[in-house]
């Protein structure tokens, strides 16, 4: 089996954020970036747990610049056997997804794997527009998955309770907590990385649905005001007048 | 122990020195420790028990042996990631670092250079994989700066060698399946043998009663007419040159290491400086606190130069016995002092199991003193700039 999971970096959490060019850009200077946790954990374990149990490959695949190789080689190191970049910054899901799906069209995957989102973005687009763009079913924050031939059975969870779904390959399937455990990669998995291939694809033409007009940050944090436990009608009035929740 | 947030302070950007893969593999051992022992380490250092379940793990992430080539098993990295990897084990535990770098530097190492093929493919993958814990014999009782004096030899009796003596302070020994003892034949020519676990007459009782390293376990060597076969002499070197060229690999190791506990030190001390509050400030707002921490990361910059680039030297084959000496000298003497004052920022609670730092400080007087004492590397240090040994005196006359 056939597997393409999508890899993307994400600010490591300890990063500072702030932005430039009037707010309109992320300021990456000394930002340390990481593979995504849901891609790297979830979506690039179990492909390699299914890959291991039943035999195939797994190809990783980014759209991002030179710079974006040392994640690449991350996931390369914990077992993908090869790898494709997208000469191209990642500007936003659809034009993220248009460059998978293409690539995914021409090359012919069983699956299609993502993280169920980066977790600077959250944008929890790029998995269900490519399953779009190749006419797939997709399965978005699946939390388990077994393989029994060329059908799959998913586990995602639903408010309060768990959805189980089956789907035959091909299909695209975002992956969150659950789906695997995280694999840490190893010093011979380092250096089997290096003379994996990277190949560098560049980019299809494709239509800019989105302008960035502004970034801002969340406001920092208030002070916390302390109720009285016995003081229950001073909360409400907090709550009601200076909150103005209730 | 609460989380372990460590993250290590790089105040002149020396991570541009660093290639891709070097942070790759310091990433990966942190994310090991943070994930397997930084949860644990606390315990078995309380209950003085060694981790022992950890070993396998030292192997499965390419700890053991990190400069080992692939033929062999090793994962075949540079020097300077063997540092980084002993740096982000001794960051947690000078313990942890001491069973790595033991089975890496001091067995493995000469397996791989004073060993033949045979040797080579029979002990080293097992070793790298951690199947086999290997120890270091050269200290005796009686012989501990003065290797050279040590009584433990062994005879040829034709078909074998029949060894003899004792070894003391050896990391891993009780756990040890093979140890590399270095003992003197018949012409008083020091030789490396590999003594296997379970030989007639050897055993490795542990030393109980350290109040440091004490996740790490340590014992004597016994031979008592130990019969070892013929071909566990290792045959490309002898001499006293031998083992230390071993003790080169494990210093430069032990430099990168202390240099861990130091920055540990450090961001946990820097943490609890902006977070507690005296005189409705943080402490980190006054100006002796400052001095503190100010003088701290100056000390950890210009060792991490140091180190860096005797890394530098060490790929190249360069690296003087000299200059590892400076390192691990240099090194040891500023973590400790630096776990001195992190202690100090941390007030009451720098004695506590919550926080690393006391464990460190206990663990670096093992460190001080192991693997040349903070003395003898003076020593080489002075004879180096000066041309004349100053180790032994005579006896003044009475």
């Amino acid at each position: 089996m056939k597997f393409l999971v999508c890899i993307s970096k994400s600010p490591d959490t300890t990063s500072k954020i702030d932005f430039t060019e009037n707010n309109t850009k992320f300021n990456e200077t000394g930002v340390q970036y990481i593979v995504n946790p849901y891609d790297e954990w979830y979506a690039l374990v179990r492909a390699l747990e299914l890959k291991e149990q039943n035999g195939g490959s797994v190809t990783t695949i980014t759209v991002g610049t030179a710079a974006d190789d040392s994640i690449i080689r991350k996931a390369l190191a914990i077992g993908a056997d090869n790898a494709v970049r997208i000469d191209a910054e990642a500007n936003d899901a659809y034009f993220t997804a248009f460059q998978i799906a293409e690539y995914a069209k021409a090359n012919g995957f069983d699956m299609v794997l993502t993280g169920k989102e980066t977790i600077n973005y959250n944008g929890s687009q790029v998995g269900g527009m490519v399953a779009e763009l190749l006419g797939q079913p997709f399965v978005s924050l699946a939390t388990k998955m077994e393989m029994s031939g060329t059908t799959a059975t998913i586990e995602k969870e639903t408010v309060g309770g768990v959805e189980i779904v089956e789907v035959n390959t091909p299909f695209v399937l975002s992956a969150a907590k659950g789906m695997a455990e995280q694999r840490i990669p190893n010093m011979r998995g380092i250096m089997a990385a290096r003379t994996k291939p990277l190949e560098v694809v560049p980019a299809v033409e494709c239509e800019e649905l989105v302008d960035f007009e502004a970034y801002e940050l969340p406001p920092a944090k208030s002070e916390c005001k302390y109720v009285d436990a016995d003081n229950v009608a001073e909360l409400v009035n907090l709550l009601h007048n200076e909150a103005k929740v209730i | 122990m609460a989380t372990d947030l460590y993250t290590h302070p790089d105040y002149f950007n020396m991570d541009d020195l660093l290639s891709e893969e070097h942070k790759l593999v310091r990433e990966t051992t942190r994310s090991w420790v943070k994930q397997n022992v930084s949860p644990i380490i606390e315990d078995y250092y309380e209950r003085a028990a060694f981790p022992e379940h950890l070993v396998k793990q030292l192997g499965e992430i390419g700890a053991f042996g990190p400069y080992i080539p692939e033929t062999y098993g090793g994962p075949g990295l540079d020097q300077i990631s063997y540092g980084l990897i002993m740096q982000e084990l001794e960051r947690c535990d000078s313990g942890l670092r001491s069973t790595s770098s033991v089975q890496s530097s001091l067995v493995m190492y000469p397996i791989w250079k004073y060993g033949n093929e045979d040797q080579r493919q029979k002990y080293l993958p097992k070793l790298a994989t951690g199947e086999f814990l290997g120890c270091f014999g050269l200290t005796e009782p009686d012989h501990g700066s003065n290797p050279g004096g040590m009584i433990s030899n062994f005879k040829d009796m034709g078909d074998h060698y029949l060894l003899n003596g004792a070894k003391m302070w050896i990391s891993n020994a009780p756990k040890a399946d093979i140890a590399v003892v270095w003992a003197k034949n018949e012409e008083g020519r020091i030789h490396g043998l590999i003594v296997e676990k379970g030989m007639e007459g050897f055993s490795a009782p542990e030393m109980k009663g350290k109040h440091s390293l004490r996740a790490s376990i340590t014992g004597e060597l016994i031979f008592d007419n130990v019969k070892v076969p013929k071909e566990n002499l290792l045959p490309n070197k002898s001499g006293l040159g031998a083992p230390l060229g071993c003790l080169d690999s494990a210093r430069f190791g032990i430099a990168w290491g202390a240099l861990g506990s130091a920055m540990d030190c450090y961001d946990q001390a820097l943490r609890y400086s902006k977070e507690r509050t005296q005189f409705n400030v943080p402490i980190g707002a006054f100006q002796l606190t400052q001095k503190k921490l100010a003088e701290m990361i100056t000390e950890i910059t210009k060792a991490q130069l140091l180190t860096f680039r005797l890394g530098q030297l060490r790929n190249e084959g360069k690296a003087t016995s000299a200059q590892i000496s400076m390192a691990k000298r240099n090194n040891v003497e500023i973590a400790l002092k630096i776990a001195r004052e992190a202690r100090q920022i941390l007030g009451g609670m720098g004695i506590t199991n919550e926080y690393s730092v006391m464990r460190h400080m206990a663990n670096l007087e093992s460190v001080v003193t192991y693997e040349g004492t903070h003395d003898i590397h003076l020593l080489i240090t002075g004879m180096d700039v000066t041309g004349i040994p100053a180790f032994t005196r005579e006896m003044p006359n009475k």
